[in-house]
């Protein structure tokens, strides 16, 4: 049980995403109690886009031992305007880009849930 | 003088830690009123490779011994252990290191663990200038040590990757090989390059380590070995990843006048320190492939030493991966943002080039014992102005070193700069 994660998480899965947002426009990812870009304190959620670009990609081949069924696996970073996500890109990997539009959604059950990504 | 700006950086701030570093240049007895740039007494190491059945305890005995022996000092008149370590409550279910280390090279005093994963032993060395300087203590052991061949592979990428964001980016598949090749890929796509030029990288490290006998690889690669080797994480193969290591780090750093009233020899001191630091996880941060935390280090410790990237004669830099030597030495302004992936291939960082890096091997060849990686480059770079180092026919006139340590994906950096003195 993480407070926060869980809750995004909950959020995600059921296509209600969110993240937080400062009075400045930073973004960043619950739980928070302070903007990391700017230490403002008024956080409040806001609705996550529902596309998203890579800005890179890899290929795993030697995965940690939560993951050793997966290998090889595609693991990105997905630029969604004020906040960029981590995850499995739920594809081929000879069909993964940069640049490429994803959507974001939760994969894993229960303790192993991570966000991961869709093409659209 | 090198004066670029880096993305999101003010003219000014760069402006004002260049004059600060001319400051400390012309006048600094008054800069530093008071204050002695600690000397290196003496350095030790262990052999670093496999070694699973040796502890920590036993491995930072060797080296911090080899240290002490190394300086004429006596091990009584140490005042403090500054250690670090990264995974010792995985690997041997052993936390509260410092006590440990203390009495295994028979010193009685305080001694305490620093963790800020690969660049634990940075931060602890830091921690140990700052002292020294402020006349705080006159001698103190710096060093590190971690055991990691006792895992498996899976079980050392596990507990590698929890120097990441654990609930958004290890749980999301991202490794510690994964992470860095992001990172890569990120900078092949911004500014061109590719695994040919990070190939380079390894088969130059990989040479420098032929001779020291501490280095885990004491053998040449070519470039196709490395292109030809198995995937860790793409664009990264086993050739651009450092080994899995075990081995200890030492050094003992003692004032001037201690120096001077031990008639010491002890011609080498580190006269500038600097630590950067940056988001946790690279989703946070405005580019994957930079590390402004390296950058700030660069600044500070330059400016405190009162030199340019100009004067560094010879370089240690964290190259946990290949493409982690093009960005330490971008963020610490030898090359500009795109160049420095050519470095190596170009020869200009090769041991008879203008800017050797990493003498030693790197942590490429030399191999990578997490919490003694920054003070082995301390050790490495201080044989190397001192000229009894298997490379120093190759930096022969060398006066000023640089040591660059980096933690996470450069969420932690630490930069030290040593220079010879009468």
């Amino acid at each position: 049980m993480n407070d926060g994660h869980d809750d995004f998480l909950d959020a995600l899965e059921s296509g209600n995403g969110y993240y937080l947002e400062c009075a400045n426009g930073h973004g960043s990812l619950p739980p928070r109690t302070v903007c990391p870009h700017c230490g403002d304190r008024d956080l409040s959620e806001t609705a996550l886009p529902e596309s998203g670009t890579l800005d890179s990609y890899t290929v795993v081949h030697v995965p940690t031992p939560a993951f050793a069924d997966e290998a090889p696996y595609v693991t990105a970073v997905a630029d969604f305007g004020a906040v960029r996500l981590t995850g499995r890109v739920l594809a081929d990997e000879e069909s993964v880009d940069i640049g490429d539009e994803v959507s974001a959604s939760v994969g894993g059950e229960e303790e192993s849930r991570s966000v991961v990504f869709e093409p659209r | 003088m090198l004066l670029y700006c880096r993305p999101g950086e003010s003219v000014f701030r760069r402006l004002s830690n260049f004059v600060a570093g001319f400051a400390s240049l012309l006048g600094g007895v008054a800069v530093r009123q008071g204050m002695t740039d600690p000397r290196v007494a003496g350095v030790g190491l262990t052999h670093f490779g496999s070694h699973p059945a040796r502890t920590s305890r036993d491995l930072f005995a060797e080296a911090g011994l080899a240290a002490l022996d190394d300086a004429g000092v006596d091990p009584a008149d140490v005042e403090g252990v500054f250690y670090g370590n990264f995974m010792g409550e995985i690997s041997e279910h052993q936390g509260h290191q410092g006590p440990l280390m203390a009495e295994a090279i028979g010193v009685d005093a305080p001694a305490t663990r620093y963790e800020s994963a690969c660049a634990s032993s940075g931060v602890a060395l830091r921690q140990a200038v700052r002292d020294v300087r402020n006349g705080e203590a006159d001698v103190l052991v710096v060093g590190g040590a971690e055991r990691m061949t006792n895992l498996d592979t899976e079980e050392t990428t596990e507990a590698l990757a929890i120097a990441a964001d654990d609930l958004y980016e290890v749980r999301a598949g991202l490794t510690f090989p994964g992470a860095y090749a992001l990172m890569a890929a990120a900078y092949f796509d911004e500014h061109g390059g590719g695994r040919e030029d990070l190939a380079e990288i390894a088969v130059k490290n990989h040479a420098n380590a032929v001779g020291n006998e501490h280095a885990q690889f004491q053998r040449e690669i070519t470039v196709a070995d490395a292109l030809d080797a198995p995937m860790v994480a793409e664009p990264l193969g086993l050739y651009d990843a450092c080994p899995i290591t075990d081995g200890a780090s030492a050094a003992v750093l003692v004032s001037e006048s201690y120096a001077d009233e031990h008639d010491l020899d002890a011609g080498v001191a580190v006269t500038g320190t600097g630590q950067g630091g940056d988001k946790m996880a690279l989703h946070d941060r405005d580019a994957l492939a930079h590390t402004p935390a390296a950058a700030d280090a660069a600044d500070e410790a330059f400016a405190d030493a009162g030199i340019s990237t100009d004067d560094v004669d010879v370089a240690e830099v964290h190259d946990c991966f290949t493409i982690a030597e093009v960005l330490a030495l971008e963020g610490m302004g030898f090359f500009e943002e795109g160049e420095g992936i050519r470095a190596a291939a170009d020869g200009v960082t090769t041991r008879d080039g203008d800017l050797p890096v990493n003498l030693s091997g790197g942590l490429k060849a030399k191999g990578h014992p997490v919490g003694a990686t920054g003070v082995s480059q301390l050790a490495e770079l201080t044989s190397l102005l001192r000229g009894d180092h298997h490379n120093s026919e190759h930096v022969s006139d060398a006066r000023v070193g640089v040591a660059h340590n980096a933690g996470g994906t450069v969420a932690s950096a630490t930069v030290h700069v040593l220079e010879t003195k009468e």
